[in-house]
């Protein structure tokens, strides 16, 4: 109890920490994040916690930064989520992850027809036809796709 | 409105305004069609139609299209006999075709394949039709025939009917008609109804129903697909379904004297032949505004009118 305890609450020292991810989200966060194995520096999970507006999840990653295109496939896992950048023990930088108007090469294309799916030389691209719920479109068969369908397909 | 260069892959890409243009040329270039005119606007230019798909109707008209306005037309209609069969990509036959030709017409079974098309070419690409997906060219034929019967599309009461779950052509007609203020009837065995998604993108809400007799004082177009047999588990449910969305004399005795018929063809039953006769078959002369439709399209897109 007393160690669960200390991994909520234990600070990292440099790297990110990331907040208000929706409950039960927490490990597809990692698993986008291509955090699996070795990665030479600490996670800590914590799952089911509880916050001001009802429960959620938090992953701290020591000395790990992210790039843009890992905060946009945050936000389609977890809209909801914060981004705290830790350095030395302070939060330098807090950022709301942002679901962007246009997915590039981050989701690949449901439909097995799709151009995209075909091995040519061709980046997936996606229109948000809707942020709440989620809702995209492909470029290219124009096929929607939704919340569940989306996260399996994140490349 | 610039259509010099201009791809023309997705039906939604174009505005009223830009249908308008094309129907206007489309006009003009009806006599050349027929033979009763000549016309040598496109001398000089190629055509390239690349037919990895089989089809008859879609890639004549748009030969016969160039021809008619004087240009030269290469490519293929069985992908087979080309380098594709030996790997390489769609994007690498765009690249090489597009240094040969002016224009490209594709017709590709994977979805999206024209829009790659489009990216990938420098010169305009019009998308005949790509797997499931878009066929623009149909699309404004279709809408080019009610609109040279009708003047105003707005308003009109076009029925939908057959397979409005597979027909690729009633997915992009229906969206194009509900944006031009058409009140649109969806008549289909629940087997086949319009999927959800293409329904949830009309402007305005299509009214389904399951029996034409209900409806066919009120329509103004009856536009008839193929209801396909290898969509029924059962055969005997087939023929059952099948009689009950077909079109025959006796059921438009009822009709609107104004009232028309259309097909996109090939049909297989759905229209009686005793049809034919009846003032009201345009399925033939919507098949012959193929070719006026995709010669405005070919003389717009290459900026010679």
């Amino acid at each position: 109890m007393d160690e669960k305890k200390t991994l909520k609450v234990q600070k990292i020292k440099n790297g990110i920490v990331i907040d208000h991810i929706p409950c039960g989200r927490a490990l597809k966060v990692l698993k986008i994040l291509n955090i699996e194995g070795d990665i030479g520096s600490s996670v800590s999970i914590a799952m089911h916690v509880r916050s001001r507006y009802g429960w959620k999840d938090i992953v701290k990653i020591e000395d790990r930064y992210l790039e843009e295109k890992e905060l946009d496939k945050i936000a389609l896992v977890a809209p909801t989520a914060t981004v705290n950048i830790i350095k030395n023990y302070e939060v330098v930088k807090k950022h709301k992850v942002q679901v962007p108007d246009k997915i590039v090469g981050i989701v690949r294309c449901t439909n097995p027809r799709c151009i995209t799916n075909q091995n040519e030389p061709l980046t997936p691209e996606f229109y948000v036809i809707s942020k709440e719920p989620l809702i995209i479109k492909c470029k290219y068969c124009e096929r929607d796709m939704e919340s569940e369908e989306i996260i399996e397909n994140i490349i | 409105m610039m259509f010099k260069g201009k791809d023309i892959v997705s039906i939604k890409e174009l505005s009223k305004k830009e249908i308008d243009r094309i129907f206007e040329v489309a006009e003009e270039m009806v006599p050349i069609a027929r033979g009763e005119k000549k016309s040598e606007i496109l001398r000089g230019y190629v055509l390239a139609t690349l037919f990895f798909e089989p089809s008859t109707r879609t890639r004549l008209s748009f030969e016969t299209a160039m021809h008619r306005l004087g240009g030269g037309v290469i490519g293929f209609s069985n992908p087979k006999a080309t380098s594709i069969s030996k790997g390489e990509t769609l994007a690498d036959t765009i690249r090489i075709i597009d240094l040969y030709s002016d224009v490209i017409v594709i017709r590709h079974p994977y979805e999206g394949s024209a829009r790659l098309a489009a990216e990938f070419a420098q010169h305009p690409v019009i998308n005949a039709g790509d797997g499931a997906g878009q066929h623009p060219t149909q699309t404004l034929l279709d809408l080019f025939t009610m609109a040279r019967e009708f003047g105003d599309i707005k308003g009109l009461n076009i029925a939908l009917i057959g397979d409005l779950k597979y027909g690729r052509t009633v997915h992009s007609l229906a969206y194009i008609l509900s944006e031009l203020g058409a009140n649109i009837y969806l008549v289909s065995p629940p087997l086949l109804r319009m999927p959800r998604h293409i329904i949830r993108e009309l402007k305005s809400k299509p009214v389904e129903v399951d029996n034409l007799d209900d409806i066919v004082e009120e329509v103004d177009v009856f536009y008839v697909t193929r209801i396909q047999k290898e969509r029924f588990p059962d055969p005997t449910e087939y023929r059952k379904v099948a009689g009950t969305y077909s079109i025959t004399e006796k059921l438009l005795s009822r009709a609107k004297k104004s009232a028309i018929v259309m097909h996109p063809l090939p049909r297989v039953g759905e229209i009686a032949t005793e049809v034919d006769k009846l003032p009201h078959a345009r399925y033939f002369q919507q098949a012959f505004n193929g070719v006026p439709v995709r010669m405005a399209l070919l003389s717009l897109v290459l900026g010679v009118v």
